[in-house]
């Protein structure tokens, strides 16, 4: 009783629209992730580097008095680079795709450190007007800001998937064999779809460190988890919501949106006063989970093989 | 219009699992030829497709594919000559995308591919009455999914991929294997009827003998990595299974002795 006593429905109300505010802004790392994991089927790990590549980028050059959405550009431009790098070890040195995201990751970890000099840097948000700012008044534009943001790259990535270029892009992600026959360089393909992912990431890592008023050398410890985990929410309600009437276009808002509700969860389950500590696995567990459901139904919900257990019964075996 | 010249492939050199898969495969063919090819689970059949279509570089020889020297090409750029369709129906086209996207890639084929849309509004109509010819009824499914088609039904697009910008070879890797017969047979229709509306130089894998009689101007038979035989014009019209059963002893006994 105590502990439902404890807890304060005020307090809850409060921290909604700070965790709409970062769930838009992972939304933008989410459709990066999406463009790897879902369109060109492969698992990128770099992303837990850019993300803070594109933290530290953005704080510095808004510390050294640039434009805070200038800095965001060079922030992209940051990931761009970093997705090359791993494309580079991926396709042309042979290096298996998991691998070759670890490695520049891990390279990033270093030279994150190098960007700012020490494992995290601050900005003073009381002198620097930011537009992507956490500050209480002016959240509702933040949100506005983001929101906007984020339908114009969401937008941005369904016309580019439609084009000839996009449509390459997409055959290669499903069937490499077939894009190689249609004269599609798939290695090239490969290699632009981790840079653009990549270059979203960043900017989303640049628009939280605006947001926050700080980067961190760990800020993007996880951060692919978390868009899987966005993702995979976005698509089971959106597929559960909409059925055929999800197009693609919607299909990638419901990625944005899928990360709005995982942060929504997650101020919930902070404010059951869940330890914070312990966040991280959570998120593990609910994404392994989510993950394991297709293949799980696959193997065990299929006609064929309830069929096969029924006849079994009937015939008194176990 | 296709010249292999002394191509030798080796995989696994130095291993246990070494095998030459070619052994100075010497073969030409005259501009529309359709040429079957035979030869026993091995003999190189599939080895000397994926060889003329740069899935990796041969050891030794070349290749020329209407006049260019295609042997160090990579796979994509030879793309532009050739039109394939693989003995899976799973590895010709892309499931995820709908009929007219894995037609309009395919109608891109050796095109720089641009930040225009990739299926015009034109190429819709043009490809809705491309494939009511097929008589399939896949004319009124043009945006499904090509991943809820059935095995014919891919095959038969993929052949429409392989052949919407001709190419100056056509490569059937036993494109009807999968198929249960009576697709196998439609799909096989459909291979000369477009082979002989685009007068297509074609080389085709089959291990039904019939289908190797029955199709095409030549008839090649594969062992060891070689041609064994080569039959073509009045020879090839009169073969039958029998006569190509003793001629397959015939060259079997010749290499064991050779």
């Amino acid at each position: 009783m105590a502990y439902f006593a404890s807890l304060n429905p005020h307090a809850l109300l409060n921290s909604c629209p700070g965790g709409v505010a970062q769930g838009l802004i992972w939304g933008i790392m989410a459709l990066g992730v999406y463009l790897t994991f879902r369109v060109l089927n492969v698992a990128d790990l770099t992303v837990d580097g850019s993300f803070a590549t594109g933290g530290a980028v953005c704080i510095m050059l808004v510390l050294a008095g640039w434009n805070p959405v200038l800095a965001l550009l060079v922030s992209f431009a940051a990931g761009v680079i970093a997705g090359l790098v791993t494309g580079f070890l991926h396709t042309a040195l042979g290096i298996p795709d998991i691998l070759a995201g670890i490695l520049t990751q891990i390279s990033l970890y270093s030279i994150n450190l190098n960007i700012m000099g020490k494992a995290n840097q601050a900005v003073n948000v009381n002198k620097v007007a930011l537009p992507f700012t956490s500050n209480a008044k002016l959240l509702s534009r933040t949100i506005g800001i983001t929101a906007v943001v984020v339908v114009a790259l969401i937008s941005l990535l369904y016309w580019y998937l439609g084009t000839e270029t996009g449509s390459a892009l997409r055959a290669t992600g499903t069937n490499p064999n077939m894009s190689r026959a249609q004269g599609i360089n798939t290695d090239f393909m490969k290699v632009l779809g981790l840079a653009l992912s990549n270059g979203f990431v960043a900017v989303s890592g640049g628009v939280l460190s605006q947001y926050q008023g700080f980067a961190d050398v760990n800020m993007g410890r996880g951060a692919i988890v978390i868009g899987l985990a966005a993702v995979i929410i976005g698509e089971v309600l959106g597929e559960g919501l909409m059925h055929n009437k999800l197009n693609f276009w919607l299909r990638l808002m419901w990625v944005a949106i899928g990360s709005v509700i995982y942060y929504i969860v997650y101020v919930f389950v902070l404010w059951l006063k869940f330890p914070a500590d312990d966040m991280k696995l959570l998120t593990a567990i609910v994404v392994a989970i989510f993950l394991a459901v297709p293949y799980l139904k696959a193997k065990y919900f299929t006609r064929s093989y309830t069929v096969k257990y029924m006849t079994r019964r009937r015939k008194g075996e176990k | 219009m296709l010249e292999i010249n002394r191509v030798s492939k080796t995989f696994n050199p130095g291993t246990i699992n070494q095998k030459t898969a070619l052994n100075g495969l010497t073969l030409h063919l005259n501009p529309g030829d359709f040429c079957t090819v035979i030869g026993g689970n091995g003999a190189g059949k599939s080895t000397m497709l994926n060889a003329i279509a740069g899935v990796w570089p041969v050891d030794e020889g070349n290749i020329i594919i209407d006049g260019s020297n295609v042997t160090q090409l990579s796979e994509h750029k030879r793309a532009m000559f050739l039109g394939r369709v693989f003995q899976d129906p799973m590895t010709g086209t892309a499931a995820t995308m709908g009929i007219d996207e894995n037609l309009a890639l395919a109608a891109r084929r050796g095109h720089r591919r641009t930040l225009k849309w990739g299926v015009t509004k034109q190429e819709q109509t043009q490809y809705r009455e491309l494939l009511a010819s097929l008589d399939l009824g896949l004319e009124d499914r043009l945006t499904s999914k090509v991943g809820l088609l059935s095995g014919g039904q891919r095959q038969a697009i993929t052949l429409l991929m392989a052949t919407l910008k001709q190419p100056k070879l056509l490569l059937l890797d036993e494109h009807t294997a999968a198929l249960d017969p009576k697709t196998a047979a439609k799909v096989l229709e459909l291979t000369d009827k477009i082979v002989a509306q685009h007068h297509l130089t074609t080389l085709m894998i089959t291990h039904n003998m019939r289908d190797a009689i029955a199709h095409g101007n030549r008839l090649v038979m594969m062992k060891d990595g070689q041609i064994v035989l080569d039959i073509a014009g009045e020879e090839k019209r009169k073969l039958t299974v029998e006569q190509l059963l003793e001629r397959f002893t015939d060259a079997s006994d010749r290499m064991i002795l050779g």
